[in-house]
């Protein structure tokens, strides 16, 4: 099977697809990509099912070859891509032969960048999915070394490009109230709406700190209260007031006060933070937030039409006639590779 | 945004795409009991638009698709289910086990045991005595994968928990509020570290993989740190020396303390 040797790769990368559902009464959270949207994008451009493992890599990609021809797409957080010393486009497909060297350098902006194979990444199966849990010690991180397989490609098309919204650099985040907002005080919450935070350095798939330069959010009673179901996007003050947010790979119960949660279309955009970056939260009615959500959906089930060829740069093209410059590069019959993988 | 304390058992949104059924404020034996019952018969109300349940210490939760099933309309259904019956008068769920896990408490490996001994008002023998000898029930599961919360143990152990975060490794028995934890992997915790067993809480070659259910039993037995160092070299398969026997639901009786808020 055709594939990618790794060479380098980011100290955090893993596996990861939507997760497994269906085991948080067994204290299992569901995990999968920290940014479910660039895991659907890179579905769109490679004709295939969203559901599909790709590699997640935080802060840098890797340096990787490829064992045999294949097609990749590269999406969410922004990294300089080259093959073979030519510049790849981003949130982009493309078509690798037998011997190409892939490099792919530090996050312009964003944290979290995808590789994807058509075909998916091959990997055994555990509860329904491939993601890594690294919190539950299901699966592992990628390593040097590793040899990643494609599964069976039934798809054609490279050369496609997405134009995709910006989420890369923190912004005004929308949260609705937690079962447990009422336990703020009304001025500790009216501080928390105005208070500019910036993306703190501990952030993993579990969660992201929030500073801010002012004093802690506490909650009354914070310390004695009955631990409850936690869901991704809760914002968790822990003991000494400081905001984390939680992301895919949280724990599924816990008693620290949540002063709001983070609602899911808005989810990607806290992961893609970079240290440093600003976020504000504005607490959403439930109409607002379903109709937030409405439209994330219908723009996730747009991508596959959104997809345009790649318009080259002939500049910077230094081997220009190894390129394919007359047959099409794109799939005239793309609708039947409808749920592929 | 601050809403008035609200009355229970209520229905509350958790999240954009979550619903949490909540039987009280504080937990008791009687919470639990109810919250475990009306997620036994949540079951059967599943449905498109819901995608899974769980439980927690006193609630039952619902995760759905809010843009297939409305809020009003899963309100609605759970409402009808939740007045069908006194939930605080059902019973426990069929096919519970009872443990026996052996555990060190105290010692280099469970350094926090004479500081709980302390806030608790008791010696150190005493702490091993009370502890070693209270007969709990897996509340809930949580937190890691198969990593239980167990409880409730007597007022005297209602501790808060620790400002401060520290690590534990895996099987470490950690106490606060009432409750046991015992953790699935190494993890921060606010909790005091007062024992340490070689049960392993999920096992990714076992089966099943998660040994817990909500509404066992069990006891950790305290063994020498001879005995424990015996038990955690000789066994491999996570069991930790633990045995468990099924509970005759005809004849069992409930013996847990309620907790006084």
């Amino acid at each position: 099977m055709s594939g990618l040797v790794v060479h380098n790769i980011s100290p955090i990368a893993s596996l990861q697809d939507m997760g497994r559902a269906g085991y948080l009464k067994q204290g299992l959270s569901r995990g999968g990509a920290a940014d479910r949207q660039a895991l659907a994008e890179g579905a769109a451009l490679l004709g295939q099912s969203p559901g599909i493992a790709a590699l997640e890599m935080a802060g840098t990609g890797g340096e990787f070859e490829a064992t045999g021809d294949l097609r990749i797409a590269l999406t969410g957080a922004p990294m300089v891509a080259m093959l073979d010393g030519v510049v790849l486009a981003w949130n982009a497909s493309h078509a690798l032969v037998k011997g190409q060297r892939l490099i792919l350098g530090a996050a312009k902006s964003g944290v979290y960048g995808y590789l994807h194979f058509g075909g998916g990444i091959d990997a055994p199966e555990f509860l329904g999915s491939r993601s890594a849990h690294l919190l539950a010690g299901i699966g592992r991180r990628v390593q040097t070394g590793d040899h990643l397989t494609c599964g069976p490609d039934q798809g054609e098309a490279t050369g496609l490009g997405l134009k995709v919204s910006d989420r890369f650099h923190g912004g005004p985040v929308r949260v609705v109230p937690s079962v447990q907002t009422n336990l703020f005080a009304p001025d500790v919450l009216e501080r928390f709406q105005v208070t500019k935070f910036t993306r703190g350095p501990r952030a993993n798939r579990m969660g992201v700190e929030m500073l801010s330069g002012g004093g802690g959010f506490t909650a009354d009673g914070q310390l004695d209260i009955l631990s409850e179901v936690i869901v991704p996007g809760d914002i968790q003050m822990t003991g000494d007031g400081l905001p984390f947010v939680l992301l895919p790979e949280c724990q599924t119960t816990g008693g620290y006060p949540r002063i709001a949660t983070v609602i899911p279309c808005d989810l990607g955009l806290v992961a893609q933070a970079p240290a440093g970056a600003a976020i504000t939260f504005e607490f959403v009615t439930l109409d607002q937030a379903l109709a937030a959500q409405a439209r994330y959906g219908a723009t996730l089930k747009g991508l596959k039409n959104a997809c345009q060829p790649l318009i080259r740069d002939v500049a910077n093209m230094g081997d220009l006639l190894s390129y394919q410059l007359i047959s099409g590069a794109i799939s005239a019959h793309d609708d039947k590779e409808d749920g592929n993988g | 945004m601050a809403e008035p304390a609200p009355h229970f058992p209520v229905i509350r949104n958790i999240g954009l795409d979550g619903m949490l059924v909540t039987f009280a404020s504080h937990l008791s034996e009687a919470s639990n009991r109810a919250a475990l019952a009306f997620h036994a018969q949540l079951q059967h109300l599943l449905q498109d638009g819901i995608a899974e349940t769980s439980t927690s210490l006193a609630s039952a939760f619902v995760r759905f698709d809010p843009l297939c099933l409305s809020h009003a309309a899963l309100n609605a259904r759970l409402s009808e289910l939740l007045h069908s019956r006194d939930w605080f008068e059902a019973e426990m769920p069929a096919g519970r086990k009872f443990w026996r896990i052996p555990c060190l408490y105290g010692t280099d490996l469970a350094p926090q045991l004479a500081e709980a001994a302390d806030a608790a008002g008791l010696s150190e023998t005493q702490a091993i005595e009370r502890l070693g000898g209270s007969r709990v029930r897996v509340l809930a599961i949580g937190f890691a994968p198969g990593q239980p919360y167990l409880g409730p143990l007597a007022a005297e152990w209602n501790l808060p928990r620790l400002k401060a975060l520290q690590q534990v490794p895996a099987g470490a028995l950690v106490q606060a509020i009432s409750q046991f934890v015992l953790f699935t992997g190494p993890a921060p915790t606010g909790w005091r570290h007062v024992g340490q067993t070689a049960f392993s809480c999920f096992r990714q070659g076992g089966t099943p993989p998660i040994p817990l259910t909500p509404g066992d039993e069990v006891v950790f037995e305290p063994v020498s740190r001879v005995d424990f160092l015996k038990i955690r070299g000789s066994t491999t398969d996570g069991s930790g020396g633990a045995i468990a026997t099924e509970i005759d639901t005809e004849i069992d009786t409930e013996t847990d303390t309620e907790i006084i808020p």
